[in-house]
């Protein structure tokens, strides 16, 4: 049985402004499986972010029961849930958000502080990484000095240094050109299939959507759909399924159907997530494949 | 987070905004540097002042009508020389007894005059006061016995009536009254920023002479050893009190009077701490001011920290060492001006000044303390920070 990377149950987020309650979440229920790629749609306003702070662990739900890599977060001290984000989840973010007056291999490195690897070890670790997408040769650069595009793939290799299990990334091409977004959205992609970290992207991008696995429309704070496409659409046109109240595509409940779609459907990806199978029993594969590799 | 990284981040910052951390710290500097110099400024005076009173000889008794305190009015004297004579007769020996009648006159010598103070004192003055000369002879006996109109002057009034002449064998007006140059005394210096080479002395009788009274001011006993010295002052004020029984007396020695002086002293190099801790306190103010700007500016940083894995007391720490780092490294600096501006005081100027190690202890640390007393609601409130709102910081 594969322990999933993320699960929530009836999850609701309310916020308090001037004694009025807004629910940004209202209800919300899914299972992130580990290696998943999942888009997540809808309108500006509709939870979407909300529910990524959540899924994350940024968060805490108003309602409802959130357990990530096994943990239940209501349960967890502030603390705890720190470490946990830090073992369990990679953010990227649309402003990547990297330190400015810090080189992309601090930047990277930075994860690395909180969980208490020592100076050089984590720089080793922030190189390789930046190598793994394709800024081995921008280490010493600062933000300023790199393009939007290199940007966000430091921030991802900040993200994935810790080797989470699940990478969260909210409109992660959102500030970029069409051409460097492609670019940022294919490395996404690839470190999905080769390293099996569940890929959970909100998207404004129709067409984007339609080359996950899954796509989870979101509105009012709640699901409207949530399908499985085993192989994207030939002709790109959208999916119109994700988007229909009664959607035409697998429902997916919080029981979840299991993982089993390899990424990238049967023609190309099926060799990477061969040479990398699903972490199945591994709610926190990250730590354990550090210390192997620092051992 | 290990502390070391913290220090790199916290000092990391701090060079980021190289300007505002300067200013910052500036109160910080100007505040232990203040603590720092006054302090050494009252513990050399403190100092010097003790020096100078065990410097007037040992076992010194001086006896005053009216009570030795703070803030009593002087009385007027109703002791005359033959008060004096009764005093040699209690100690035993007229060589140890000195008297004085001081006031202040213009002495004139050609066309140059200079203001100073005119002591009418007896033979026995050098002897009781550890006086020297540097020149020429002291009074004699027989100078006082004569009323003879001879002066010892002062190192600083041989200067300004004699700048190019031996004074030796001069004369001297004093109060329209000439006076012939016997001898110059060895140089004192100052005491508390009073010149103490300011002085001529005259027989006691010749002044009395030139004023036109029979009184003297003081009587001043070397008593023959320490032990007997405050028994040796109780006869003594007995013997006066007889003699003049409206009058009070007292008879002071060294230790009392260094005691008071110390008092004063004390309560006033406190008074001066006092007032630099008050400018270090605003310093640590303007420290808790800037840090909250700091948490402010950096919110963003701070929810990115956070959804990597800081902990909130990662946060908290890395603001509170950038607070301590702040203060102590302006109190440092301080420290180093304060101890500079006082060794060129020392050196350059009448102002002595001595570094004590407890000033500077008490300086750092309390700068360090305020930097953790000013830095943790700055550091709780970075600690605290929702990563989500912080995230969306502007
Ligand atoms: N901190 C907050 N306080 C109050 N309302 C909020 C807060 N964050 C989000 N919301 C509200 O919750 C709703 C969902 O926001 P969000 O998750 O950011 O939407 P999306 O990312 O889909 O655009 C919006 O109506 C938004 O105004
Ligand atoms: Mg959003």
């Amino acid at each position: 049985m594969t322990v999933p990377a993320v699960e929530a149950v009836d999850v609701w987020r309310t916020y308090e402004l001037d004694g009025v309650s807004v629910s940004a979440l209202r209800g919300v229920s899914l299972t992130i499986d580990q290696g998943e790629y999942v888009a997540v749609i809808g309108p500006s306003g509709s939870g979407k972010s909300t529910l990524m702070h959540l899924l994350g662990g940024l968060d805490r739900p108003s309602g409802g029961r959130l357990v990530i890599g096994g943990r239940d977060v209501t349960t967890l001290t502030a603390p705890e849930l720190a470490t946990l984000r830090n073992e369990t989840i990679g953010f990227v973010f649309q402003a990547f958000h990297l330190l400015a007056r810090t080189s992309a291999v601090d930047n990277v490195a930075l994860p690395l502080v909180y969980r208490g690897v020592g100076a050089r070890q984590r720089r080793e670790q922030a190189a390789a990484m930046l190598g793994r997408v394709g800024l081995g040769h921008r280490l010493h650069h600062r933000p300023n000095q790199l393009s939007g595009g290199e940007q966000q793939r430091v921030a991802i290799a900040r993200a994935l240094v810790t080797e989470p299990a699940v990478l969260l990334a909210d409109e992660p091409t959102g500030n970029l050109d069409s051409a460097t977004g492609e670019a940022v959205l294919e490395l996404l992609e690839r470190l999905n299939a080769e390293s099996g970290v569940a890929l959970v992207m909100v998207t404004h991008d129709q067409e984007v959507a339609a080359r996950a696995h899954r796509r989870i429309a979101v509105r009012d704070g709640l699901i409207r759909s949530d399908s499985l496409h085993d192989r994207p659409p030939s002709d790109g046109s959208g999916v119109p399924a994700t988007l229909d109240p009664a959607p035409s595509a697998e429902p997916r409940s919080a029981s979840g159907s299991g993982p089993g779609h390899p990424p990238g459907g049967p023609g190309g990806a099926a060799g990477a997530t061969g040479r990398l199978p699903r972490a199945e029993e591994r709610p926190r594969p990250s730590g354990r494949l550090h210390r192997g590799d620092a051992g | 987070m290990r502390l070391a990284e913290a220090w790199r981040v916290a000092s990391d910052a701090l060079r980021a905004n190289r300007m505002r951390s300067l200013l910052t710290m500036l109160g910080v500097i100007i505040g232990v540097a203040s603590v720092v110099i006054l302090v050494a400024i009252g513990t050399g005076t403190k100092q010097q002042v003790e020096q100078q009173v065990e410097g007037l000889g040992s076992n010194l008794l001086l006896v005053v009508p009216g009570r030795i305190e703070v803030g009593n009015a002087p009385v007027v004297s109703p002791l005359d020389l033959s008060d004096a004579d009764a005093v040699s007769r209690v100690v035993g020996d007229p060589g140890r007894v000195a008297v004085t009648v001081a006031s202040g006159a213009t002495a004139r010598a050609g066309n140059r005059s200079d203001f100073t103070t005119v002591q009418g004192v007896l033979e026995t003055t050098p002897s009781v006061f550890t006086r020297s000369l540097s020149r020429g002879r002291y009074l004699t006996g027989a100078d006082v016995d004569t009323s003879r109109r001879v002066a010892v002057l002062g190192d600083s009034v041989a200067r300004a009536l004699f700048p190019d002449r031996d004074p030796l064998g001069q004369q001297v007006t004093l109060a329209g009254v000439r006076f012939r140059v016997i001898g110059v005394f060895a140089p004192l210096g100052q005491s508390l920023g009073v010149d103490r080479d300011d002085e001529v002395h005259v027989p006691v009788t010749a002044a009395q002479r030139l004023w036109g009274t029979q009184r003297i001011d003081g009587i001043a006993v070397k008593a023959p050893d320490r032990e007997r010295i405050d028994e040796l002052g109780d006869r003594i004020v007995a013997e006066l009190s007889r003699r003049h029984p409206d009058t009070e007396f007292s008879a002071v020695t060294q230790r009392q009077i260094l005691g008071v002086l110390g008092d004063i002293l004390g309560v006033l190099t406190g008074v001066l701490a006092a007032i630099a801790g008050i400018s270090l306190l605003v310093g640590g103010v303007g420290v808790s001011n800037i840090m909250l700007v700091s948490v402010r500016e950096r919110t963003r940083e701070i929810g990115l920290r956070k959804a990597v894995g800081a902990r909130p007391r990662d946060i908290g720490v890395q603001f509170l060492l950038e607070a301590v780092l702040l203060t102590s490294v302006g109190g440092l600096t301080g420290m180093a001006l304060g101890v500079g501006a006082a060794l060129l005081v020392d050196a350059f100027s009448p102002i002595p000044a001595a570094i004590t190690w407890w000033s500077l202890a008490l300086a750092f640390g309390v700068s360090a303390a305020v930097g953790i007393v000013f830095g943790v609601v700055p550091a709780q409130r970075a600690g605290r920070l929702d990563p989500v709102v912080a995230l969306r910081a502007e």
